[in-house]
C-alpha cells in the first residue's frame, strides 16, 4: 500500500531519517518501533505528504505522494495522534463530523454514520455532545480514533497512540483496538515505543535506529534471529515486572 | 442578528442625511468662546438668507484654513494679526489680494481688536506707579506667567522683552485661567491677556499701554470663499452685517456670560443681534435627554463603522501576517507607529485625503478615518498572536484531515484565534470609545463636543455631559464583549 523508495528527510542539515527503502503491505499492521528522536514519526508524515522527503520517492497506492496528491491521499488514509488531536472548539460529534460536513454529506447520513463507529469503537453516545476537556484519556483516543475512520479509509495511521493512558486504561483500548483493525482488515501503520504493544499488534515490525532500519520482520524473528547486538539490547531494555520472591 | 446589526447600521448613518435641495452653508468656530459666538452668530444670519446653516467647530487655525481653503467649511471669523502671522506668514502690502490667491476673501473688521495685551491688578500697579509697558523697565523682579505658545512666539515674550528692554527673569509658563487666577491672587503680578477676555471686565484689570507699539492689531473679520459671493450672494450680504457693529466692550461682556456667568453661547449671541436689530432666531428648545440622544448617536455613527471597517482588514491582514513572517513583523510595526501619532496631527493629515475620497474633509469620515486607523493594531496583533499560537499537533491534525487550506483557516483556526482576536475587537473598542471623542476638532459631533466645549468653558457640568456617557459606553462594550466571551467559554469547557 505504501512504498518507500531511498526516501530522506533532513531538518536543518541533520538527517532525521533515511535513506529509507520500505513496503508496507495491505491489509497488514506494521508497527514502527525504536528509541524517541529515531524518526518514526518523521516517517509517518512522509507517507502522507505532511512533509516532502529530500530525497527519494513515496509513493501510496502507486501513486506518487506529492503536494498535488496529498490530500486526496489523506482523505483514504486516517491519521491518530497521541492523545487524540482533538479540537478544543468542537464536541466530540463537531470533530467526528468536521471533514464529512465540509465535504457536504446530509446531515442523516453523518449522524447514522456516528452511531455506527460510536458502537464499533465502544464511545458512549450520550457523550458526544461533549467537549474534549470533559472526555477522559481513553475517551479522547476513541473519538480520534471515529474521526479517522469516518470516511472508512484504505489505511489508519497512528502515532503512539496509547502513550499517554494509564495502564488499565490502555490494556482495554489496546484490545479494542486490535479487535478494530482485524473486522475492517485495513492497512494499519501504528508508532510505539513499547515492544510488548508492538508484538500484541504486529504482522510485521520495523525497529528503527538514528533514522535507518535496523531489522524489519515478524515480531518472532526479533526476538529470536536479532539482525543486530542494538536489537538484543533494545529488546533487554523492556522489562517485565520483577516480581520479588515471596517470603518462606 | 446580523440583519438587526445591519439595520442598525443603515439607520444611523441615514439620521445624518438632510434634504439635499435647500442650499447650505457651514460656518466653522475655533475652540474657544469668542469664535464660538461670532460663528453662532453667524449660522444665525446666513439663516435670514434662507439657507440652511450650520456652525462647525474645528480645532485649530490651520485646521480651519485647511477646512475653508478645501471647500468644507464657507466661513469662519479671524484675525488680521492671525492671517498676517500664522496663516499667510507675510504682512503683504494688499491683504485682500494676498488671500483671493488663495480663492479666499476677507470681510470689514467687525470693530474690535482681540489684540495681546499685558495685565495687572489696578491695586498693585497703582503701587508700583505702572501704567504703560516701558514703565516695566524699573522693576526687575516682578513676576511674569504667560501661556507657554506666548513664551515661544517671536511676536510674544522674546520680541516684548527685546522692544522694551526689558528686564524681568521670574518668567514662566503657566495655563491661561491659572494665571488669571494667580494674579488675582497676588501669587504673580503680571500676565499676558486677550483685550476682548471676560475676565478683564470681570476681575477689574489693567490693561497696560503699548506706547511703542509692539503689539499688532488683531482685527476681527470673515474670511469666506470667494465662490460664496458667486453661490449665496445673500449669505455674504447677511454676514457683512457685522461689521463695524460690534466693540470690545460688548465682545468683553459676551465673552464674560459665556465664560464666567455659564450663559449658553446661542443664546448670547442671539440676544446680542437682536439688540443690534438683526433679528433673533428662536432658541432651539433642547434638554439634556435630546442633547445626550444626539450626542450618542453622532457618537456610534463614528465607533461602529471605524470597528467594523478595521476588523474586515485588520483579520485578513493578521491571517496574512502569520503566515509570512517578514511581511507580519511589518504589518506589525507599520500598526504600532500609527498608534502613536497624535489624534491631532492625524486629523490634520487626513483632512485631505478625506476630502478628496469622500468630498468632505471635516466631519464624520475624517474622524472615521483616523479611528479606523487607531484601531487596525489591537486587532491585528491579536489575530496574528491567536493564529501563531495554536499548538503545531492542532494544524497537523487538521491538515492530515485532508482538509483544504481554506477550510483548515474557517473551520479550525480562526475558531481556535477566536477569543485571542474577540479580546483585540474588545481592546479596540474601548479605546475607539475614548478615542472618539476627538470628533469635537473636527466638527464630527458626539461626546467630544460637550467635553472640549466644556474644558474650553471651564464648565465642568458640561464637560461631564460628554464624559459621563463615553464611560459609560466603554463600560457597556466592554461589559458585552466580556459576555460574549464567557458564552465561549462555558461552551468550550
Ligand atoms: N519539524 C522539525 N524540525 C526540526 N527537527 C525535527 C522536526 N521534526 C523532527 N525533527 C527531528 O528529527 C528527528 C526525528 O524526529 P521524530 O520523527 O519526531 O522522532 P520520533 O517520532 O521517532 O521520536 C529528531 O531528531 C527530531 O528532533
Ligand atoms: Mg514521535
Amino acid at each position: 500500500m505504501f512504498h518507500l523508495d531511498g526516501t530522506t528527510k533532513r531538518f536543518a542539515g541533520r538527517t532525521a531519517l533515511g535513506p529509507i527503502t520500505l513496503a508496507l503491505p495491505a491489509g497488514k499492521t506494521t508497527v514502527l518501533i525504536g528509541p524517541s528522536g529515531c524518526g518514526k514519526s518523521t516517517l509517518l508524515r512522509l507517507l502522507i505528504g505532511l512533509i516532502d522527503p529530500d530525497s527519494g520517492a513515496v509513493r501510496f497506492d502507486n501513486m506518487p505522494v506529492t503536494s498535488v496528491t496529498a490530500r486526496a491521499i489523506r482523505l483514504r488514509v486516517g491519521y491518530v495522534l497521541q492523545d487524540g488531536g482533538l479540537f478544543p472548539h468542537l464536541s466530540a460529534r463537531g470533530n467526528v463530523a468536521l471533514l464529512v460536513r465540509h465535504l457536504g454529506w446530509p446531515a442523516p447520513k453523518v449522524e447514522s454514520r456516528i452511531a455506527e463507529l460510536a458502537a464499533l469503537a465502544r464511545f458512549p453516545t450520550d457523550a458526544l455532545d461533549r467537549y474534549p476537556q470533559h472526555l477522559s484519556g481513553g475517551q479522547r483516543q476513541r473519538v480520534g480514533l471515529m474521526r479517522a475512520l469516518m470516511l472508512d479509509p484504505d489505511a489508519l495511521l497512528l502515532d503512539e497512540p496509547l502513550g499517554a493512558l494509564d495502564p488499565l486504561v490502555r490494556a482495554e483500548l489496546q484490545d479494542d483496538l486490535r479487535e478494530i483493525f482485524r473486522t475492517l482488515g485495513k492497512t494499519v501503520v501504528l508508532v510505539t515505543h513499547d515492544l510488548g504493544e508492538a508484538a500484541f499488534f504486529a504482522d510485521r515490525i520495523v525497529l528503527l535506529k538514528d533514522g535507518a532500519i535496523v531489522q524489519a520482520g515478524a515480531p518472532a524473528d526479533l526476538w529470536h534471529r536479532p539482525a543486530d547486538p542494538f536489537v538484543t539490547r533494545f529488546i533487554q531494555a523492556q522489562r517485565g515486572p520483577q516480581i520479588p520472591a515471596e517470603a518462606a | 442578528m446580523k440583519r438587526v446589526a445591519l439595520l442598525l447600521l443603515l439607520g444611523l448613518a441615514g439620521c445624518s442625511n438632510r434634504d439635499p435641495e435647500t442650499p447650505r452653508v457651514a460656518i466653522g468656530a475655533k475652540k474657544f468662546t469668542e469664535s464660538y459666538l461670532l460663528a453662532e452668530m453667524g449660522t444665525s444670519l446666513s439663516r435670514r438668507a434662507g439657507v440652511e446653516a450650520e456652525r462647525k467647530d474645528l480645532g485649530s487655525t490651520p485646521t480651519l484654513w485647511l477646512a475653508l481653503t478645501q471647500g468644507d467649511i464657507d466661513a469662519y471669523p479671524e484675525y488680521t494679526g492671525t492671517i498676517t502671522r500664522q496663516i499667510l506668514k507675510d504682512n503683504p502690502a494688499d491683504l485682500y489680494a494676498a488671500l483671493a490667491v488663495h480663492g479666499i476673501r476677507m470681510s470689514k473688521p467687525f470693530g474690535f481688536r482681540n489684540n495681546y495685551a499685558l495685565g495687572m491688578r489696578k491695586d498693585v500697579s497703582a503701587g508700583l506707579g505702572i501704567a504703560k509697558i516701558s514703565d516695566l523697565r524699573r522693576l526687575p523682579n516682578l513676576r511674569f506667567r504667560f501661556i507657554d505658545e506666548f513664551l515661544d512666539r517671536p511676536d510674544g515674550w522674546p520680541g516684548l522683552k527685546l522692544a522694551y528692554g526689558l528686564p524681568q527673569t521670574d518668567v514662566k509658563g503657566m495655563n491661561h485661567t491659572l494665571a488669571y487666577a494667580g494674579l488675582v491672587e497676588k501669587s504673580l503680578e503680571l500676565t499676558e491677556v486677550y483685550t476682548t477676555d471676560g475676565e478683564i471686565a470681570q476681575h477689574d484689570l489693567l490693561v497696560l499701554e503699548d506706547d511703542r507699539g509692539f503689539f499688532p492689531a488683531y482685527e476681527a473679520v470673515w474670511l469666506y470663499r470667494a465662490d460664496l459671493e458667486a453661490r449665496l450672494p445673500d449669505v455674504v450680504a447677511q454676514l457683512g452685517r457685522l461689521e463695524g457693529k460690534v466693540t470690545e466692550r460688548e465682545m468683553q461682556e459676551m465673552n464674560n456670560r459665556v465664560q464666567v456667568k455659564k450663559d449658553k453661547e446661542s443664546d448670547v449671541a442671539g440676544e446680542f443681534l437682536e439688540s443690534k436689530g438683526m433679528g433673533r432666531t428662536k432658541s432651539t428648545g433642547d434638554n439634556l435627554a435630546t442633547r445626550l440622544g444626539a450626542t450618542t448617536v453622532e457618537h456610534l455613527q463614528l465607533v461602529i463603522p471605524s470597528l467594523l471597517a478595521a476588523m474586515l482588514v485588520s483579520i485578513p491582514l493578521g491571517v496574512f501576517a502569520s503566515r509570512r513572517l517578514r511581511f507580519g513583523q511589518a504589518v506589525l510595526a507599520t500598526t504600532g507607529v500609527l498608534q502613536t501619532i497624535p489624534s491631532l496631527a492625524l486629523l490634520l493629515f487626513l483632512m485631505p485625503l478625506t476630502k478628496w475620497l469622500f468630498g468632505s474633509g471635516i466631519g464624520a469620515p475624517t474622524a472615521i478615518a483616523a479611528l479606523f486607523l487607531y484601531s487596525l493594531l489591537p486587532i491585528v496583533r491579536n489575530t496574528y498572536t491567536g493564529l501563531t499560537g495554536i499548538a503545531p499537533a492542532l494544524r497537523e491534525s487538521a491538515e492530515a484531515l485532508g482538509l483544504t487550506r481554506w477550510a483548515i483557516l474557517w473551520r479550525v483556526e480562526l475558531p481556535l484565534a477566536a477569543p485571542t482576536i474577540l479580546a483585540g475587537v474588545k481592546t479596540a473598542a474601548v479605546i475607539n470609545i475614548g478615542t472618539a471623542t476627538l470628533g469635537g476638532f473636527i466638527g464630527a459631533g458626539g461626546y467630544g463636543r460637550p467635553i472640549l466645549r466644556g474644558i474650553d468653558k471651564g464648565d465642568i457640568p458640561m464637560m461631564l455631559e460628554g464624559a459621563i456617557p463615553a464611560a459609560l459606553m466603554a463600560v457597556v462594550a466592554e461589559a458585552a464583549f466580556g459576555a460574549v466571551e464567557k458564552w465561549i467559554a462555558r461552551r468550550r469547557g
